[in-house]
């Protein structure tokens, strides 16, 4: 029935094979190109909202997590232009939370963070917002602390596509969007989460964390603190 | 080397910061000799100089959360040609910016009048003391810094590399894992 990876797309100068329905992430992850991204989970229906991934295909720019792959595009992703712009955006996803690295458990495993370190971030550069955010504890084995959220929605997805619970939705819009839990009283406690939920593991900040695990693993023997996300990320995609 | 009209003059300070990031910086060991040869020190809390004068390099630990942070910091900038921010607190008001969220009052309360084993259980009011700020803001928000250095603390070896690549002309870079925010 034909060669199957016979279609091909070029990201920066170099050709990358794909097949009908993927992505230029997925062809790309798939090849060993890392793109930069932070909302997208390959586990998971691509949502397009953190813009890290954003690349240029033809003369525009494009998230590369929700473009489908086409026959003979020209994709730049690795350049000052783009990785300046990622850079600045993951400026202002620290600056609009309250990301506290030396407080939070997640550090050194945080996405969030290892893609700050991945482009270099040497400060957050913007004035802080230090939004009012809530905390949220009422749950036995999960902690849910709304000032690390990022809103990627990885856990709606997870929780909505995977677990069948629909425990997360977001609320709101623009800057006053707000995580919110599906439960009459809005406490995580009273929802049915169980810490085994695909939910409940793929947060990529501090903001959903199992309760009572925060430093089993000491901060310098974590994830990112020797690995860049890039290495981590594409290591995973073969296994 | 050791004329000190040819040495380059260093001040540094810590705001509102614990020290963390200036035991750090001792903890480039002995290397501090070598680096006495090209720096000397002017206000640091290891001279006790309590006004900085005209420097080449002041280093700034911790964010501003009272009004005498500002007056050293201005003192810092307008005395400096370089001005780095050296830690997480410098570079995004870190821990002390925990209590952005919490009404300053309440925080006062709890500290002073409600925390257990404490005499007189009154919030201090004396005039000598600052005016604390509602927030604690990193230094950027304040004056012009020339580099941020992050970290709780940086480590001994990232402040070598980044004073080293300063000293030398370069412009600092840090390998992977000398750069972290914790």
């Amino acid at each position: 029935m034909g060669a199957p990876m016979s279609k091909t797309i070029t990201i920066d100068g170099k050709s990358i094979p794909f097949k009908d329905g993927q992505t230029i992430m997925d062809a790309a992850m798939a090849a060993d190109v890392y793109i930069p991204h932070l909302c997208h989970n390959p586990e998971f229906k691509p949502h397009g909202s953190c813009k890290l991934c954003t690349v240029k295909v033809n003369g525009r720019n494009v998230a590369s997590c929700t473009m489908p792959a086409v026959e003979g595009q020209q994709v730049l992703s690795d350049t000052l232009e783009l990785n300046d712009e990622r850079l600045s955006l993951t400026q202002m996803l620290f600056v609009e939370g309250n990301h506290i690295c030396p407080s939070c458990e997640k550090s050194g495993n945080c996405q969030l963070q290892a893609v700050a370190y991945y482009l270099g971030m040497m400060s957050p550069h913007y004035n802080h917002f230090y939004p009012q955010r809530e905390v949220d504890a009422s749950h036995p084995d999960m902690l849910l602390d709304r000032n690390r959220c990022i809103y990627c929605e990885l856990c709606v997805r997870a929780s909505r596509d995977v677990d069948g619970k629909s425990v997360f939705g977001l609320s709101g819009r623009g800057i006053g969007s707000t995580l919110v839990v599906n439960s009459t009283s809005g406490l995580l406690g009273d929802t049915n989460l169980a810490a085994t939920d695909k939910a409940a593991q793929v947060c990529p900040t501090g903001a959903l964390l199992k309760k009572r695990q925060g430093f089993t693993v000491p901060i310098g023997q974590r994830i990112f603190d020797h690995r860049t996300i890039k290495d981590v990320q594409l290591g995973e995609e073969h296994e | 080397m050791s004329d000190p009209k040819l040495k380059v003059r260093v001040a540094t300070c810590s705001l509102a910061g614990c020290f963390g990031c200036h035991m750090s910086f001792l903890d480039i060991d002995e290397r501090l000799l070598g680096l006495l040869e090209l720096i000397e020190f002017d206000r640091t809390p290891l001279t006790d100089i309590k006004h900085c004068g005209p420097c080449d390099v002041g280093i700034v630990e911790g964010g501003v959360c009272n009004a005498e942070n500002v007056h050293v910091l201005k003192e810092f900038r307008k005395n400096c040609k370089v001005l780095v921010a050296i830690g997480a607190c410098a570079i995004t008001g870190g821990i002390p910016a925990m209590r952005n969220n919490i009404d300053l009052w309440d925080c006062f309360q709890e500290v002073y009048q409600y925390e257990g084993g404490l005499e007189g259980h009154q919030v201090p009011n004396d005039p000598e003391l600052p005016l604390p700020f509602d927030k604690v803001h990193p230094i950027n928000e304040v004056v012009k810094v020339d580099y941020f250095l992050p970290g709780c603390p940086p480590s001994g070896d990232a402040i070598w590399r980044f004073l080293t690549d300063l000293l030398n002309g370069r412009e600092p870079k840090l390998d992977y894992e000398m750069l972290h925010y914790d």
